[in-house]
């Protein structure tokens, strides 16, 4: 089911609060978030995250087309090596 | 037969039926199509007039997205999940289930036909 439209976005209000005063300083440092049920929201656009992931921080340049998104979508939390035995096609 | 949509020529068939082999084109929208044309839905596609058909036409062409159009639109969406390299886009590049699906059964819609994997003994049988 998807969410309330009355209660918008659910943005992780510290995380928006570092964007704002980043913002203000024109610093363009990583951010380091372990928020990943954050949605993206416009003001995010052009800022760096570190999406943890359960183990790392993944880096997250946020673009316009990610707006909408939640920021734990772009760090992967499994890792795939494949199977044994498999030979390894082409890419 | 009428040409409706560049290169669909539907059939024999009630106009509300052969409306539908247009990819885009479902039973709601047939039908919405007809109604805001006045076409009767039980005519057979070629007993539509010259008329008729091109007021399906136009109705089609100005409100809904259909065929090529339509094919278009719905790469550049799976591109953009490609591009900003989210879950979802990972799934399509990978060609996996993109919506939460299991996986270690079945999914063969996606991942094609079946490639048989040897399996190992198990310990009881080297013994």
């Amino acid at each position: 089911m998807s969410r309330s439209l009355k209660k918008g976005p659910f943005v992780d209000a510290k995380l928006l609060r570092k964007v704002q005063t980043q913002k203000e300083t024109g610093d363009r440092q990583p951010i380091k978030t372990w928020a990943r049920a954050c949605t993206v929201v416009p003001e995010f656009v052009n800022h760096t995250f570190e999406v943890h992931n359960g183990k790392v921080f993944h880096k997250v340049f946020v673009v316009e087309d990610m707006v909408g998104h939640k920021l734990g979508e772009f760090s992967p939390t499994r890792v795939f090596r494949g199977h044994t035995g498999k030979k390894v096609k082409g890419a | 037969m009428p040409r409706i949509a560049g290169v669909d020529i539907p059939n024999e068939k009630r106009i509300v039926i052969s409306l539908q082999y247009i990819l885009g084109v479902g039973p709601h929208i047939a039908r919405q199509i007809l109604k805001a044309t006045g076409v009767s839905e039980s005519v057979r596609a070629k007993d539509v007039t010259d008329d008729e058909a091109k007021r399906i036409a136009v109705e089609l062409e100005q409100k809904y997205t259909v065929e090529g159009a339509l094919r278009r639109l719905v790469q550049s969406n799976i591109q953009r999940l490609k591009d900003i390299g989210c879950y979802r886009g990972l799934r399509h590049r990978k060609g996996l289930p993109v919506r939460g699906q299991r996986t270690k059964t079945n999914s063969r819609t996606r991942k094609g036909k079946a490639k048989t994997v040897a399996v190992k003994k198990s310990i009881k049988a080297m013994r």
